[in-house]
């Protein structure tokens, strides 16, 4: 790994419960840093812009960048000069990047010097001279949803031939477009198509109060609203320099880990289901059903929303429901272990699952992959492991990794995951510490910037936040790890044959919302 | 029998037919969903899908030919033809003489011959995966079925069903060891032909796995109510022919009341049984790739070949 003092730039600690720093750098820098990163292992976290408008400042537009080193987190700043605004291509060091600008260009207008110039988040819902996310679009406009072209990469040859699926499909499942080419049942390139559920999140966090707008960060993803809450603030309570009350920091990590469950039984229910094993859809359904109840009783909400507020959690759990937690924690793991039993002497189920969809490791290191697929595919990975804030940094967090990348991989990494999650909750329970939940957040600092990093169950959660002279929310940027493991798709389904990609889909369960906001 | 009561017993087997073969799909789903411990909508659940779907509008492409608008109405009257034919209740119904066993083949054929031409009709890319894989399974599928209905023909010197369901049935008690190739064999091209699990999964939303489901895509209301319904009248018909082939022990063979409500009270046990086995069979495995389907009916056909020549090697 490159040390970070051996670069030539000037980092500055961004305080807060995750190692990060903050660095202004101009293009030259930029390209330096990261290309040090990705020679050293490191990989991009996410890229966003910041609009100064109104705001006293030299230039108007900068772009942020955030990297993994092995130290920690480097957000670079890069501030752009040129009017209309542009900035150099980072696709070619980081493939996750390609996507990022494309979108950056739709929603801010700062245009990257990649080759790839087609829209990405824009699907003609406003014209094209019009990027949403600067302080001076009027968003009471409305506009004619215009027919839109978008040129898909066509394979020729003969008996190539082209299958359109969605972005509506015949079961009530998120919208996205696939374009398959394909010869006979062979899949030769798949290309996604996706930005059908874009909301206008980003917008409208800048206008919300702080205690707002982690109730809309909750619902960026519904799946995984507490890791978005947490994440959210997380960055507001290092923005403000705050520690929330440490027993509420423990009751976030049992919410996590029970989000990661349930997540975990409903997918690997669902993957039966693929593969033609109604079953284990039955059995898997059944206890996710019974985890949400308590999740209900517990925490007020079956999905676990607003649990996580700007200082703490919510509300306190009893010593009772502890103790209740417990009780099903035990009949959860034992009743999984059966269901893992059934999987992995069901051959029909694994014939379906083995060698499916695979990303080996290099490819998947090539592709910055992230998350919970990542892991399956040999990136170790995990925050938790990693970077662990607290109360994870008490906890030892086993990491689960496998090398076959395939979505038996994929199936094991989850069940492995569920029982590390089990013998976490325990732990957590066991060592619960006495106290507050809840605290007062004081006022952020102008001008600044605060971080927030959590590992949820589908990988990691970044968000950024950004004040301006008021004091108030100037940008607020959600990452979603469905950004880096998207395009994977595209190269695990390469050779498949056409029945086996909404398996494949569904080993990854990626999120629409969460990366088209 | 070309008497009164000889059509009049053809009419009622008809009849059964059209009103069993629903109940038996609601059947075989309620036992899929017990045996996954779901309640399920019961038995009755198929009917209620057809006249929900009968009281509906049509819509239809606007590139449809009459081609796209015939088929269900063929495809129908195909599967109630078979239903005729094959001996139910009787042995001796007027309408069995007019085909064998053969011409059965070719009957359902040529239904599923118009339903691929219709799947591609209107042009979508699923209209034409799915009639491209049926068509696969198709050409796998119907020699082994063929195969598996030559051993009973080759043991009762004819290919006419009711020849063959009097051999086997009303002559004395024999237990041919090539029969068991044959159920065998008959038993996964029952799964492959009615698009069951593990070949295809009837009850899919996943648009791109599927092979039945991916050629009625584009139809709607009463179109797709006649198609179910004759999809469901497939499946009674495979269930029949293999009773009549594997299990004739009921079917009567003369037209007296009494042995014909044997014979509709040994139906009834029969389609019970099968139809749980089927669950069973569908709830244990999961689907296979699609490219192991021509292993599998492959393994039908050897097993179809093996009852013949232990046919000829230990029965002739």
């Amino acid at each position: 790994m490159t040390d970070l003092k051996e670069l030539n730039i000037e980092l500055n600690p961004l305080p807060g419960a995750i190692p990060a720093t903050f660095a202004q750098v101009n293009e030259e820098t930029l390209r330096t840093t990261c290309r040090a990163c990705q020679e050293s292992g490191g990989r991009l976290v996410a890229i966003w812009g910041t609009d100064a408008y109104h705001q006293a400042s030299q230039n108007r537009f900068t772009v942020h960048i955030a990297l993994v080193f092995a130290q920690g987190l480097v957000c670079l700043s890069h501030p752009i000069l040129n009017d209309p605004p542009s900035c150099t291509d980072l696709g070619d060091i980081f493939f996750p990047a390609r996507r990022m600008q494309r979108a950056l260009f739709d929603m801010m207008g700062i245009r990257f010097t990649a080759p790839d110039q087609r829209p990405w988040l824009r699907h003609g819902a406003w014209p094209e001279t019009l990027f949403p996310l600067r302080k001076d679009s009027n968003e009471s406009l409305f506009y004619q949803n215009t027919p839109d072209p978008y040129s898909f990469i066509q394979v020729t040859g003969e008996g190539v031939h082209e299958i359109a699926v969605g972005p509506v499909h015949a079961g009530t499942i998120e919208p996205g477009h696939f374009r398959f080419q394909v010869v006979g049942e062979k899949i030769l390139r798949l290309e996604e198509r996706l930005g059908y559920t874009h909301k206008g999140i980003e917008k409208r966090f800048e206008s919300l109060e702080w205690a707002e707008g982690v109730k809309l960060a909750g619902r960026v993803s519904g799946d995984s609203t507490v890791a978005h809450g947490w994440a959210y603030v997380m960055a507001v309570e290092n923005l403000c320099g705050h520690t929330a009350p440490i027993r509420s920091l423990w009751l976030r990590a049992l919410a996590l880990e029970r989000e990661r469950i349930a997540n975990h039984l409903g997918d690997l229910g669902a993957l039966g289901n693929d593969g033609g094993l109604a079953f284990g859809l039955s059995q898997f359904s059944r206890l996710k059903e019974d985890w949400i109840r308590t999740n209900d009783l517990i925490f007020g909400h079956r999905y676990l929303m607003d649990f996580i507020i700007p200082g703490g959690v919510n509300h306190d759990v009893a010593h009772a429901q502890t103790i209740q937690i417990q009780h099903e924690v035990q009949i959860i793991r034992k009743e999984v272990q059966h269901l893992k039993r059934i999987y992995d002497e069901h051959a029909g189920l694994q014939d379906r699952f083995l060698m499916t969809g695979r990303v080996l490791p290099d490819l998947a290191t090539d592709l910055g992959m992230i998350g919970l697929a990542g892991r399956a595919s040999g990136i170790a990975f995990d925050l938790r492991t990693q970077f662990p804030c607290t109360p994870y940094d008490a906890l030892n967090v086993n990491m689960i990794t496998h090398h076959n990348g395939d979505v038996a991989a994929r199936v094991i990494v989850r069940f492995e995951e569920i029982f590390e999650s089990l013998r976490l909750i325990e732990l957590i329970l066991a060592k619960l510490p006495q106290g507050d939940v809840r605290s007062d957040i004081p006022e952020p600092p102008s001008n600044s910037i605060g971080l927030g990093w959590i590992e949820g169950w589908r990988g990691e959660v970044f968000v950024a936040v950004h004040t301006d002279s008021r004091k108030k929310p100037l940008r607020i940027h959600v990452h979603d790890p469905s950004w880096q493991n998207w395009p994977a798709i595209e190269y695990a389904v390469m050779g498949n044959i056409v029945p086996d990609f909404p398996l494949i889909n569904k080993s990854f369960n990626l999120s629409y919302s969460g990366h088209d906001l | 029998m070309t008497n009164l009561y000889g059509f009049i017993f053809q009419f009622i087997q008809l009849i059964m037919t059209l009103v069993l073969s629903p109940l038996l799909l609601g059947w075989i789903n309620q036992c899929r969903y017990w045996l996954q411990n779901r309640q399920g909508p019961g038995v009755f659940q198929p009917y209620r899908q057809l006249v929900k779907l009968f009281c509906k509008d049509a819509v239809l492409a606007d590139n449809a030919s009459p081609l796209f608008r015939m088929t269900p109405y063929f495809l129908f009257a195909c599967m109630c033809l078979a239903g005729t034919i094959v001996p139910v209740l009787a042995t001796n119904l007027p309408f069995a003489s007019v085909a064998d066993v053969i011409v059965l083949v070719g009957i359902f054929a040529l239904a599923r011959v118009f339903l691929a031409l219709a799947a591609m009709d209107i042009g979508t890319g699923f209209g034409n995966l799915g009639a491209r894989r049926e068509m696969m399974i198709g050409f796998l599928a119907e020699p082994a079925l063929l195969m598996v209905l030559f051993t009973p023909a080759f043991i009762s010197h004819s290919t006419a069903l009711t020849t063959i369901v009097d051999t086997l049935s009303h002559t004395r008690f024999i237990i041919y060891p090539s029969m068991a190739f044959a159920m065998a064999s008959y038993l996964m091209v029952l799964l492959a032909e009615n698009s069951r699990i593990p070949v295809d999964n009837p009850s899919t939303h996943l648009e791109l796995t599927m092979i039945h489901e991916a050629m009625l895509l584009e139809y709607s209301a009463r179109h797709l109510a006649l198609v179910e319904w004759a999809s469901s009248i497939k499946l009674y018909d495979y269930f029949v022919i293999g009773f009549a082939l594997f299990v004739p022990w009921g079917i009567a063979s003369g037209n007296h009341l009494s042995s014909m409500l044997l014979a509709f009270l040994a139906l009834f046990i029969k389609l019970a049984f099968a139809g749980f086995g089927l669950a069973i069979v569908e709830t244990l495995s999961a689907k296979m790739r699609i490219f192991r389907v021509p292993e599998f009916l492959g393994t039908a056909f050897m097993l179809a070949v093996l009852g013949t020549l232990t046919h000829f090697l230990l029965e002739a």
